[in-house]
């Protein structure tokens, strides 16, 4: 293997692990947030550490890849997608630590577990895996022929936030203080959701540029 | 500004340039780029009937540049050489002082004022980026110049003469970084009023300095495209891997 491909390879490598961690992030953040369970909490705030330094070192290979090696064509739009894309993934994994806060306060954990359900989390949680699985695999092929389908999974899950809201607001006026506080709650955490949607589309974006040297952005 | 239409070249039996067709607009920089003996010199010394000087070669098809086949026969090839200038890989100074090297070709040309030759000389050597370096020195011998400066003396020489087109041999390659970027960007100054075609073999220097890049290999134009299209998203593989360096 040429000294270039060894450089992408490994490149390549490394934002493959850090997908697999911030996939195995979420996966956890649901078994946090549905079962209450704070040990999985405390883990996923010393794993999202982990994945800010493999974001860092990322962008630093990335620096020195470019200063030494001049990338063209598809080296340039991988190298590009490599960066963006692990910039995504750094703010998946900030979203699941703040979804580890929510589990850890433990404040509103009985009034989570009785609308969870209503609120669709579920969905949400099997689309957000979805869209980053997806894109991970495609990223392994460097294949990737159903980027519309994937897109408009990130619909799907702002039509369930509006849902969600809707729901809580309407129940409001029977909520006591304590529930208001956690209705609120509840939605941010639901806002965190819908950012990682917005993060695995940019994702999406990045590998449509990578492998098809086609710009999506801001068109569907 | 400049054609090829179905150009043939060979030396001897040797079939240099197979089927070339291309469409160089004025007032821009092309970059033509691929390994070596791919023809990319060749293509560029047809612009000025260079490779007249080569003993049994032939071409066929036709090299058009504003609108004149430049192989028809009532070409004048000297005419020709004045309008369509050339810079070669080593920088090629007369044994004269840096105002001789410059005033020469005018002289030649028929040029006897000595006020309007040294407009010349001093316009020439202001628009190659040498003015500055040189005004107090015009009389010392050219061979003093660094090879940046003998570069860009040879530029100046070849402006002097008011050509339309600047052909470019590998205009840098003998040079350090700081001289190659003062000729980089002598270039991107100079295609404001000229049609430039470059040869390189330095990737980024393509990439920097032209509009439009042409791809060949083995005699055969693979690809011609704008530059950011070809580096970022080239349409023929062979292409991408030639400039990501996968080649062969």
């Amino acid at each position: 293997m040429k000294q270039n491909d060894k450089e992408l390879f490994l490149l390549k490598e490394k934002l493959s692990t850090m997908w697999q961690k911030v996939i195995s992030q979420v996966e956890r953040s649901k078994l946090a947030l549905f079962n209450g369970d704070t040990c999985i909490a405390e883990e996923l705030l010393y794993i999202e550490k982990e994945v800010n330094s493999i974001e860092l070192s990322i962008d630093k290979n990335c620096e020195n890849y470019i200063a030494l090696f001049h990338p063209v064509a598809i080296d340039l739009r991988l190298v590009l997608s490599v960066m963006r894309i692990s910039l995504h993934l750094e703010r998946v994994a900030d979203y699941v630590a703040g979804i580890a806060y929510f589990v850890k306060d433990e404040d509103c954990d009985s009034f989570f577990k009785k609308w969870k359900e209503e609120l669709g989390l579920e969905e949400v949680y099997t689309t957000i895996l979805n869209m980053l699985t997806t894109t991970w695999l495609a990223f392994q092929s460097e294949f990737i022929d159903n980027a519309k389908s994937i897109l408009q999974k990130d619909i799907i899950i702002n039509v369930l936030q509006d849902k969600a809201f809707s729901t809580l607001s309407t129940n409001l006026h029977n909520f006591d203080n304590y529930e208001i506080k956690c209705a609120m709650k509840t939605l941010l955490l639901f806002q965190k959701l819908e950012r990682t949607g917005d993060h695995c589309k940019n994702i999406v974006e990045e590998l449509v540029f990578y492998i098809d040297a086609k710009s999506l952005k801001h068109k569907i | 500004m400049i054609k090829a239409k179905d150009v043939h070249f060979y030396y001897g039996d040797f079939h240099a340039l197979k089927g070339v067709n291309i469409e160089i607009k004025e007032k821009t920089v092309t970059a033509l780029i691929g390994p070596s003996g791919c023809g990319k010199s060749t293509f560029l010394r047809l612009f000025n009937r260079m490779n007249d000087l080569i003993d049994n070669t032939r071409i066929e098809g036709q090299c058009i540049v504003d609108n004149k086949d430049i192989y028809s026969k009532s070409i004048d090839v000297d005419t020709l050489r004045k309008n369509v200038g050339m810079v070669f890989q080593k920088p090629t100074p007369f044994p004269k002082t840096i105002y001789e090297n410059i005033a020469y070709g005018l002289k030649i040309n028929g040029y006897k004022d000595k006020r309007k030759i040294s407009d010349i000389v001093e316009k020439s050597l202001k628009d190659a980026a040498l003015w500055e370096e040189v005004k107090d020195k015009l009389q010392q011998s050219a061979f003093q110049l660094s090879g940046g400066q003998q570069q860009r003396l040879c530029i100046a020489r070849a402006l002097a003469v008011s050509p339309k087109v600047l052909l470019m041999d590998e205009p840098a390659s003998a040079l350090d970084p700081i001289s190659t970027s003062k000729i980089e960007e002598l270039i991107y100054t100079l295609k404001k009023e000229y049609t430039i075609v470059v040869v390189t073999h330095n990737m980024q220097q393509a990439a920097r300095i032209s509009d439009n890049t042409a791809f060949f290999m083995m005699g055969e134009l693979v690809e011609y495209n704008d530059t950011k299209k070809m580096f970022l998203n080239p349409e023929k593989e062979i292409t991408q891997n030639y400039i990501t360096g996968r080649f062969g």
